[in-house]
């Protein structure tokens, strides 16, 4: 019997990974995806808010103010990108100021450090390219930016290190309430791997974290799946804006934000649209072109540099706050649910909070000998010329440039693939080293990855595939009967 | 380290500037090339029709590659392969190009140049760039990418493919992957003409019976895991999708062959004043950049269509820059005429000449902005009509150029009263 599984390799079942890895528990986290990192916590803002958007007293806030403080802990201590830029939330018309100063006020009994409104002037010097129609802006200065896909990875890492188990392309079927012989109750999981008892169960399954809680409890929960659609633009565009550029909500509906992004492109979005089905992350014509006009109404001139467009899936659930905490009719069952926006931000505090609620249930000892650090690949691209060459002196590939548009080299990407809870795929080894994120989208370098992958992992080419079952590249060599 | 020359790139541009160079008699030249071989993307075309101008026969893309390495070799120019340049500066004070490379071998060094020749190539523009919705399964390829695959690894990217964009590369993978024994449905594109040559046209698509869907683009892409199929649509006269007139075609892959932009990150980071229409470095006569000493050829400067161009312009940059190092390039005397492109015509290569350094004849080569039929080219100097061409049809994807007289446009400078003396190169009616 497992001590805790938790549905999700997401950022949160990954936060909640890490922090239970405190403990000297038994913990399985199972993902039906090929790798961490895969549903919502890969396509999204990648903004660490502040904290004044949400409601005093919801546990949105409560994590938002909290998951805050802890990312900007938590950075330098596991190795991932993250940058305090700032944000402002623009009033692009004289009305909006009192809806500036209701967020003022809401943040501050958010208990959001530093926040203030500013008039155009200050405004301008902080961000020559802001619209000429912005009247002032609410300045929140511990906004950040962050790579949610290495901080996803850095929880996921650190908590494997610390002996957790990741179980992935397994996908939970159905789970099932069960009683010991000492009257304790325990869950019963069947997956697409076989079976699995767990102690406890905690629900961290994003898009899907509705259909599990409802398989255990009578008080149900619904989750939307909202998609935001998503305008990413060329490192050229990257300083064309500084901070984080929200609008003020309007008649409208919610703005379009437009940010560098923590490795210095532009990006602007998302979209709020509700969806059906929880795999849909298409794009659409429309939605990217309601992207650029409306992100445009923030800036003088929006680059139109696209190098990609995307789209994620938010887990809006009804009741529009997190559902957090042991479900009322199903003990041992810990929900992480309806996490959406500020969720990127609050994982950690999620992380935190869950792991209390599992330490009051199973009072484990702590561990002596947790390793609460982690460090990421080394960056050639973001090396100094010093630290290149000490690279280089060590290991020689990483001299051997594969992706030329973000400089990743053959010596990153064997980490990727070999380390802790190594990249598996191309889409991997992508959110692990920026190979293929640049300019030209992978079309030099995924040629050059693929057999890297093959080689390491002991695999054909024909294997390696994009991102899970069934997104393969090569179909076979040429001469073959296809 | 230190040379005289630095040859950045060693496909068909870095290769012909070289032995050009090496030709005016410049002995001290390396080439930096990122490839584990000489030849660039020259070694994945391997389809003929290449050197016809060059070489008056037709050669495949490696065989017309190795025409030029084997005069490297000979003329013992030295290379450093599977080595990329990751930066290039400029010392103001000295004129030293200071470029910053690595390789598993050396490690990251610097070179000290008195001239560089950027000679990158280009890229293919990603299906990013072109914002077509969908989802992003595995199976959308660009066309090189395609080609490498098949011709480099003789690997198949896919059965049933839809190609998106009528650009050279990607007619010459319609006729490549029937070949192999792939089925291609059709080539959408989204301009009312294509974007390919004329004859590429006839050779990879009619010959095999592939239909060219002008007016059309992809408006969605169907398939989570890997491409299930596209909806290409008629786009009307501002290429916006008609509705109603989607039409889905089953598929497992998507190639795109939309265009190619000029490489030229390092030339940025250099500082080199980049032209916004061609995505190229600004050039006067000698293909010089906005930076004394560095000089731009091939692809990086502006895309061409044929190689044999490529060459020379390449011969060219390389002549002028052993100049350059010989001393011979100061532009004392003579007039400068700048280039206007306009009506029809999109830029020109070069955009400023200055007279003193101008050959005998040059070269000014350029693209029009849409396609033209029966109509004239008409260049004016100062005003005066110096020639006038008719031309049956001018396309976007066939580039064009003109010669010009040195002595000629003297002839006429000379009588002008303008002071600053201005080239004009035009479409206009018969």
């Amino acid at each position: 019997m497992t001590d805790v599984t938790i549905i999700g390799a997401g950022v949160t079942g990954s936060a909640i990974a890490r922090e239970l890895s405190r403990y000297d528990l038994e913990i399985t986290v199972l993902e039906k995806e090929s790798d961490v990192c895969e549903g919502t916590s890969k396509a999204n803002s990648g903004i660490v808010h502040s904290g004044y958007d949400a409601k005093p007293g919801t546990l949105k806030a409560k994590f938002n103010v909290e998951g805050n403080r802890l990312i900007h802990e938590l950075s330098p201590l596991l190795d991932f990108p993250f940058r305090e830029n700032g944000s402002l939330v623009l009033a692009l018309e004289e009305e909006g100021r009192v809806g500036l100063e209701e967020l003022l006020e809401r943040g501050q009994k958010n208990g959001v450090p530093g926040l203030r409104i500013i008039e155009r002037d200050e405004l301008k010097t902080l961000e020559p390219n802001v619209s000429d129609s912005a009247v002032c802006a609410l300045f929140a200065p511990t906004g950040g930016i962050v790579c949610p896909f290495n901080m996803n990875i850095a929880f996921a890492e650190n908590a494997a290190d610390n002996g957790v188990s990741f179980s992935f392309d397994t996908e939970v079927i159905s789970i099932e309430k069960k009683t010991d012989e000492g009257g304790g109750t325990y869950y019963h999981l069947e997956t697409s791997k076989g079976t699995e008892d767990t102690r406890l169960l905690i629900n961290a399954a994003g898009v899907y974290a509705d259909v599990f809680h409802n398989m255990v409890s009578e008080k149900k929960i619904h989750i939307t799946p909202r998609k935001g659609q998503y305008v990413l633009m060329d490192k050229t565009a990257g300083e064309y804006v500084s901070h984080t550029l929200f609008q003020l909500p309007t008649k409208l509906g919610k703005g379009i934000l437009v940010t560098p992004t923590v490795h210095g492109n532009l990006m602007v979005g998302p979209t709020a649209e509700n969806c059906e089905d929880p795999e849909d992350t298409s794009t659409t014509a429309d939605g990217l072109e309601t992207v650029l006009s409306r992100g445009a109404f923030s800036v003088e001139s929006l680059p139109r540099m696209i190098i990609t467009s995307f789209a994620g899936l938010r887990a809006h659930e009804d009741g529009g706050d997190f559902i957090i905490g042991e479900a009322c009719d199903a003990p041992g069952f810990i929900d992480a649910a309806g996490i959406e926006s500020p969720g990127l931000t609050a994982a950690p505090a999620i992380g935190v909070y869950v792991a209390d609620i599992v330490r009051n249930i199973l009072k484990p000892e702590e561990k002596k000998d947790f390793i609460q650090v982690r460090k990421g690949i080394p960056s050639m691209a973001l090396s100094s010329d010093e630290e290149k060459a000490a690279l280089i002196a060590e290991d020689p590939s990483y001299a051997h440039v594969i992706c030329r548009c973000e400089l990743v080299t053959e010596g990153e990407i064997r980490n990727a693939i070999t380390r802790t809870l190594g990249a598996t795929t191309v889409d991997g080894v992508k959110r692990r080293t920026r190979a293929g994120m640049g300019r030209c989208q992978a079309g030099f370098c995924l040629a050059r990855t693929i057999p890297i992958l093959a080689q390491l992992l002991g695999k054909s080419e024909e294997e390696i595939e994009k991102s899970g079952s069934g997104s393969y590249y090569v179909r076979g060599n040429i001469g073959d009967d296809l | 380290m230190k040379r005289d020359l630095v040859i950045i790139g060693g496909g068909p541009a870095g290769l012909a500037a070289a032995v050009s160079a090496r030709k005016e008699g410049l002995e001290d030249i390396l080439i930096i090339e990122r490839d584990i071989r000489l030849g660039g993307i020259l070694n994945q075309c391997i389809h003929n029709g290449f050197g016809l101008h060059t070489f008056k026969e037709e050669l495949t893309g490696p065989e017309y590659a190795d025409r030029f390495i084997r005069q490297v070799e000979e003329a013992k120019i030295p290379y450093l392969l599977d080595t990329m340049a990751v930066d290039v500066s400029y010392d103001e004070k000295n004129g030293e190009k200071i470029i910053t490379a690595m390789n598993s071998e050396d490690g990251l060094f610097t070179i000290n140049a008195r001239a560089v020749i950027l000679a990158m190539g280009c890229r293919e523009r990603p299906r990013g760039a072109l914002n077509i919705p969908g989802y992003r399964p595995a199976g959308i390829y660009s066309a090189g990418t395609a080609q490498y695959y098949v011709n480099m690894e003789g690997r198949m990217p896919g059965k049933r493919v839809v190609i998106l964009g009528s650009g050279d590369i990607g007619l010459i993978m319609a006729r490549r992957m029937t070949c192999e024994g792939a089925k291609v449905l059709c080539v959408a594109e989204l301009q009312p003409y294509s974007g390919g040559l004329k004859r590429n046209i006839v050779q990879c698509l009619d010959d095999f019976g592939i239909p060219l869907l002008l007016s059309h683009t992809v408006v969605d892409i169907k398939g989570k895991r890997r491409v299930e199929g596209v909806t290409i649509a008629e786009v009307d006269e501002n290429r916006k999708p008609i509705p109603g007139s989607e039409v889905f075609y089953e598929c497992d892959t998507l190639l795109l062959s939309c265009g190619l932009i000029p490489e030229n990150e390092l030339s940025k980071g250099l500082g080199v004043n980049i032209n916004p229409v061609t995505g190229g470095a600004l050039v006067n006569e000698s293909l010089e950049t906005s930076i004394p000493g560095v000089y731009a050829c091939g692809n990086v400067l502006h895309v061409h269509d044929l190689v044999d161009y490529v060459s020379g312009e390449a011969s060219d940059a390389g002549r002028n820059a052993a100049r350059y190092i010989a001393g011979n390039a100061s532009d004392a005397e003579g007039y400068v005429i700048r280039i206007k492109t306009e009506n029809g015509v999109r830029y020109s290569v070069p955009s400023v000449v200055r007279t003193g350094l101008m050959p005998d004849t040059l070269t000014v080569r350029f693209r029009v902005g849409n396609e033209y039929r029966d109509k004239n080219l008409v260049v004016y100097l100062d005003g005066k009509q110096l020639m006038k061409l008719p031309k049956r049809i001018m396309a976007p994807g066939e580039m064009e150029q003109i010669i010009l007289v040195k002595s000629k446009a003297l002839e006429i400078i000379s009588a002008s009263d303008m002071a600053d003396h201005e080239l004009v190169i035009r479409v206009e009616d018969k």
